[in-house]
C-alpha cells in the first residue's frame, strides 16, 4: 500500500479546512486597504499618491497611496503606546520565565527531591483550568493585598499599589513558566549524558561542564521555550484583561475596547501588521527546529 | 556550606525549582484558595468582600433563593441555563473541531516529508494570529453588510434572484463558528503529532493481513491516534468553557456564557463573591469532564506541542 495515497474525501476536506482558516484572514487584510473610512463594505483601493483628498467617506488620494491606513496607524499615539507596553511586557516576562523555567526543567529532569511530584503537578494546572479562573483569582489576590497594604500603611495617593505594568508582567510569567519548563524538560529527556561524562573525565568541573557542554546542547530547547513564552505573552487577552490598570493597555486590550465601539480600517491595518509579524516568527521557529533536528 | 551545595543533589534541585515553585504557589495556588474563600463571603455595599461563611452564592447559582422555603415556587433557571449552554457549546465545538481537524491532520501526516513543514506553517499562522483579531475577522465576515452577505448578494444578482441580507452576527451560530475557528489549530497539531508517530510498517502489516483501507483506518490508525484526539479535546474544551471574548463580540447580548457571567460580576455588577462561586463551579465542571475523559481514553502526552 502506498503510504502517500490519498482518498478524495481527505483531500477535499483539507482544501475546505484551509479555506476556512484563511478566508477570514484574507478578508481582514483586504479591508486594510479599503478606501472607505466607514469600512462597512469594500470600496476599492486608494490608487492615487498625493496630498490627502476625501470624497464623502472615501479616501481618494493619500500621501501613502494604498497604504493610507498603515501611515494613519503610526500617527495614532494610543496604538504606539499600546504596542510599546505589549513589547515591554513580553520581553520582561519572557526573560524571567525562560530563566526560571529552564532552572525548573533541569531540577525536574536531573534531580531527586521530596516535593518533586507536587512541583510537576502544579505546572499542569494552568493547562487544565480555564484562563478566566486564573485571571479572576489573580485579580482577587492583587486587590485584597493592595487594599490591605494601602490602608494599613496609609500610603499617599502617588505611592499606593495599583494594577499596572508590574501586575501584568508578574501574571504573564505565571502562565508562561509551565510551558517553558515542559518544553525544556522534553528536550532534556532525549539527552545523551555521555558528553557530560566525557567533559568530566577530561577534568572539567560541574560548572565548566554545564557552561561548555550542557547549556550549548540545551540552547535550542531554551530558545523555543522563550519564543513560546514570548508569543503567549503577545497573544494573551484574558489574564491581561483582569490584571491590567491605567497606563498598561496592551494591543489586544486596545483592539477589544475599540471593537465594542467602532470598526475602522486602522484596526485592519494593525491586524495586517500583526499577521506579518506572526508569519516571520513562525518561519523563524520552524527554521530553528529544523536546524536542531538536522 | 558551599561544599554541601556541591554534593547535595536534592538541595540543588530544590534551589533550582524554588523560583518557579514560588511563582506557582503565589500566583496560582493561593489565588485559587482565595477564590474559594471569597465565594463563601458576602458582597459589601462598595463592591468589596465581607469574609464570612455562607452558601448563598452557590444557592443563587442553582437558581434558588437563600430564604425561600419552597424550592419549586422560587426556582429561577437563569444561571443553570447559562451553565448548561456553556457546556453544550463546548461539547458541540469540540465535536465539530475534531471532525474538521482529523482529515487535515491525516493529510499532513501522510504528505511527503519535505512538504509537511509548509503545511504545519499554514496551521501555525492562524493559531498565533491574535485571538481578538481572529474574532474581528469574523465580525467583518458576518455583519449584515459584511463580506459573506456581499458575496451572496453578488451571486444572487448574477442569477437574478431577489436577496435580503442574512442576519448572522449576534446569533448563537456566530458564536459557534467563532469558537470553532479560534480553537481548530489546537486540535490539528496534537492529532498530527500522534498520527506522525505511527510506524508505517503497521499499515503494511494490516494490508498483508487482508484489511482494506477503511478497515485499516478503523482498526489501526484511529486507535493509535486517540491520544492526540484526547490532548486536543482538552486544549479545546477547557478554553471554550471559559472564554468570554468570542461570545461578547459575536454573540452580543444574545449569547451569555459562564465566562461572560463571571466577567460581569467582577467588572459591572461588582459582586466578586458571586463571580468567584461561578468561577469555581466552572473550574470543577471542566475538571470533572477532563478527568472523566482522560480516565476513559488515557492522558495524552501530546498536550504540549
Amino acid at each position: 500500500m502506498n503510504p502517500h495515497r490519498r482518498s478524495p474525501f481527505v483531500v477535499v476536506m483539507t482544501v475546505l479546512v484551509f479555506l476556512f482558516l484563511y478566508v477570514p484572514i484574507f478578508v481582514l487584510v483586504l479591508y486594510s486597504f479599503n478606501a472607505s473610512r466607514t469600512n462597512v463594505t469594500f470600496e476599492g483601493f486608494i490608487t492615487a499618491f498625493g496630498p490627502l483628498q476625501m470624497q464623502g467617506s472615501l479616501v481618494v488620494q493619500s500621501p501613502c497611496g494604498p497604504f493610507h491606513w498603515f501611515c494613519d496607524l503610526t500617527r495614532n499615539q494610543e496604538v504606539m503606546t499600546a504596542a510599546r507596553n505589549t513589547l515591554t511586557i513580553a520581553f520582561v516576562s519572557t526573560l524571567i520565565s525562560t530563566l526560571i523555567g529552564t532552572m525548573a526543567a533541569i531540577a525536574l529532569q536531573r534531580h531527586e527531591f521530596k516535593i518533586k511530584p507536587f512541583a510537576q503537578l502544579s505546572l499542569y494546572i494552568p493547562i487544565v483550568i480555564p484562563e478566566i479562573v486564573m485571571g479572576i483569582g489573580i485579580l482577587t489576590l492583587f486587590s485584597q493585598v493592595f487594599t490591605w497594604v494601602n490602608t494599613t500603611f496609609n500610603l499617599p495617593p502617588d505611592l499606593r499599589l495599583t494594577l499596572g505594568m508590574g501586575t501584568v508582567i508578574v501574571s504573564h510569567i505565571a502562565f508562561s513558566v509551565p510551558f517553558v519548563t515542559l518544553v525544556v524538560q522534553a528536550r532534556l529527556q532525549g539527552f545523551d549524558p555521555s558528553y557530560e561524562e566525557a567533559a568530566m573525565d577530561l577534568g572539567a568541573n560541574e560548572l565548566v561542564t554545564f557552561w561548555r557542554v550542557t547549556l550549548p546542547m540545551l540552547l535550542p530547547g531554551v530558545l523555543s521555550g522563550a519564543l513560546l513564552a514570548f508569543t503567549l505573552s503577545l497573544d494573551d487577552f484574558v489574564i491581561t484583561f483582569f490584571t491590567t490598570g491605567p497606563g498598561a493597555t496592551t494591543l489586544p486590550i486596545y483592539v477589544y475596547g475599540l471593537l465594542r465601539r467602532i470598526i475602522t480600517p486602522q484596526v485592519n491595518a494593525l491586524s495586517t501588521v500583526w499577521i506579518l509579524i506572526v508569519l516571520a516568527a513562525v518561519f523563524l521557529i520552524q527554521r530553528l527546529e529544523n536546524r536542531e533536528r538536522a | 556550606m558551599l561544599q554541601r551545595l556541591r554534593e547535595d543533589k536534592a538541595l540543588q534541585g530544590l534551589l533550582l525549582i524554588a523560583p518557579t515553585l514560588l511563582w506557582m504557589i503565589v500566583l496560582l495556588i493561593i489565588p485559587l484558595i482565595l477564590t474559594l474563600v471569597v465565594s463563601f463571603g458576602r458582597r459589601a455595599p462598595d463592591g468589596g468582600v465581607i469574609f464570612t461563611f455562607t452558601l448563598d452564592n452557590y444557592i443563587r447559582l442553582l437558581g434558588l433563593q437563600p430564604d425561600c422555603l419552597n424550592p419549586f415556587a422560587c426556582f429561577d433557571p437563569l444561571y443553570v441555563s447559562i451553565l448548561f449552554r456553556s457546556l453544550s457549546l463546548a461539547f458541540n465545538t469540540t465535536v465539530i473541531v475534531i471532525l474538521l481537524a482529523y482529515p487535515l491532520a491525516y493529510f499532513i501526516a501522510r504528505a511527503p516529508h519535505e512538504r509537511r513543514n509548509t503545511f504545519l506553517f499554514l496551521v501555525l499562522v492562524p493559531l498565533w494570529t491574535n485571538f481578538v483579531i481572529r474574532v474581528y475577522a469574523w465580525m467583518m465576515l458576518l455583519r449584515t453588510q459584511g463580506a459573506i452577505n456581499g458575496v451572496l448578494g453578488w451571486l444572487a444578482g448574477l442569477l437574478g434572484i431577489p436577496f435580503t441580507p442574512l442576519e448572522m452576527l449576534y446569533t448563537p451560530g456566530a458564536v459557534l463558528v467563532g469558537m470553532v475557528y479560534e480553537f481548530l489549530p489546537f486540535m490539528i497539531l496534537p492529532i498530527y503529532t500522534s498520527l506522525e508517530k505511527i510506524d508505517p510498517s503497521l499499515y503494511e502489516a494490516a494490508a498483508d493481513l487482508g484489511a482494506n483501507a477503511l478497515k485499516t483506518f478503523w482498526r489501526v490508525t484511529l486507535p493509535l491516534s486517540l491520544p492526540g484526539v484526547v490532548a486536543g479535546t482538552i486544549l479545546v474544551f477547557v478554553p471554550v468553557m471559559g472564554t468570554f471574548v468570542v461570545s461578547d463580540l459575536l454573540g452580543g447580548k444574545q449569547v451569555i456564557l459562564v465566562g461572560n457571567l463571571i466577567q460581569r460580576q467582577f467588572l459591572d455588577a461588582r459582586d466578586p463573591t458571586f463571580g468567584s462561586a461561578a468561577s469555581l463551579v466552572l473550574m470543577v465542571l471542566t475538571l470533572i469532564v477532563t478527568l472523566f475523559y482522560t480516565r476513559k481514553f488515557g492522558f495524552g502526552k501530546e498536550i504540549v506541542v
